[in-house]
């Protein structure tokens, strides 16, 4: 596992053509990680009809509303999503 | 619904079909599979809507608020309930893995924070413990807008939060389902827990009613 309860985290902004669970208003933007769950089979290679996906750690980041939206955030917003570990950079000079 | 609007042979009408829509789709595959079940002796079509049916009629939220209830009368339970509650649900007797393993998490509503749940993909919603979800929170209304402004969202819903309160959004997945403990009504003390379970209504707990 490569992630701890705490660490901040920054999201590929990566853009592939298939099915990936970062939605695009979450790409390349900082969060932390809020927990840590089960490994699950990678969503992207499930919906490909990969027989044998790689089965990964999934973790709930938190991203501030003002990452996300900037100036148009509501005050004192915090969205989740659940992120699997390919997805995630750590994220430099961080504490 | 299909983008386009057509006229049959048979019956003519202009209104637009969903022959090609998802559920379309999704109806003829889940039919084909029946078939395919039903050919090879494995189960019949009557099998099929028996296990559905047995399914619902466990399902609904009275199961949330039974939950509920209990965590606000047992403080034990309640700490079980948000560091594990898939083993708290099964404490009293509930099970969400009918098909495949799903992680329940349960988030606690404070003076300090108000949680409220969303499927921005699609759907997902612990559906054994609260029963089908409703239409709205099937709608792309809904999953868009309560994540970039769930306040205007939930002030929509009767639900007025100041500022200084966080909202917490929480997208489901296959994976991990969430229901959101609400605040103990005001004045309750010594109330037994089916008096309690009176006053968990299933927005509650998806968190779009206070």
């Amino acid at each position: 596992m490569k992630f701890a309860v705490g660490d901040a985290v920054r999201t590929s902004g990566r853009d592939p053509a298939h099915h990936y669970r970062v939605p695009r208003y979450l790409r390349a933007k900082r969060g932390r990680i809020e927990a840590i769950h089960a490994a699950f089979p990678l969503a992207d290679a499930r919906a490909a009809g990969d027989p044998s996906p790689p089965i990964e750690t999934l973790y709930t980041v938190a991203f501030a509303g003002d990452e996300v939206w900037a100036q148009d955030a509501e005050p004192n917003t915090i969205y989740h999503a659940e992120l699997w570990e390919s997805y995630l950079l750590p994220l430099e000079g961080a504490s | 619904m299909s983008d386009h609007a057509h006229d049959h042979d048979d019956h003519g009408h202009d209104h637009p079909h969903d022959h090609g829509s998802p559920s379309a789709v999704m109806t003829a595959r889940v039919n084909a599979l029946i078939g395919a079940l039903e050919a090879r002796g494995v189960a019949a079509d009557a099998d099929v809507t028996a296990v559905i049916e047995r399914f619902l009629a466990a399902a609904g939220p009275s199961n949330g608020a039974r939950i509920v209830a209990r965590a606000w009368v047992d403080p034990a339970y309640r700490a079980l309930l948000l560091a594990n509650a898939n083993a708290a649900i099964a404490a009293l007797g509930l099970d969400m893995s009918h098909w495949a393993p799903v992680e329940l998490r349960v988030v606690e509503n404070t003076e300090r924070v108000h949680n409220v749940v969303v499927c921005t993909l699609c759907s997902c919603y612990p559906i054994a413990l609260l029963g089908p979800a409703p239409q709205w929170y099937k709608s792309e209304a809904y999953r868009s807008r309560v994540v970039r402004e769930p306040r205007a969202v939930l002030r929509e819903f009767g639900v007025t939060l100041a500022d200084d309160i966080e909202v917490r959004v929480w997208d489901a997945t296959a994976e991990l389902r969430y229901l959101v403990l609400p605040r103990r009504p005001p004045d309750s003390n010594g109330w037994d827990e089916a008096r309690l379970m009176q006053f968990v209504t299933r927005d509650a707990l998806i968190g779009t009613a206070g």
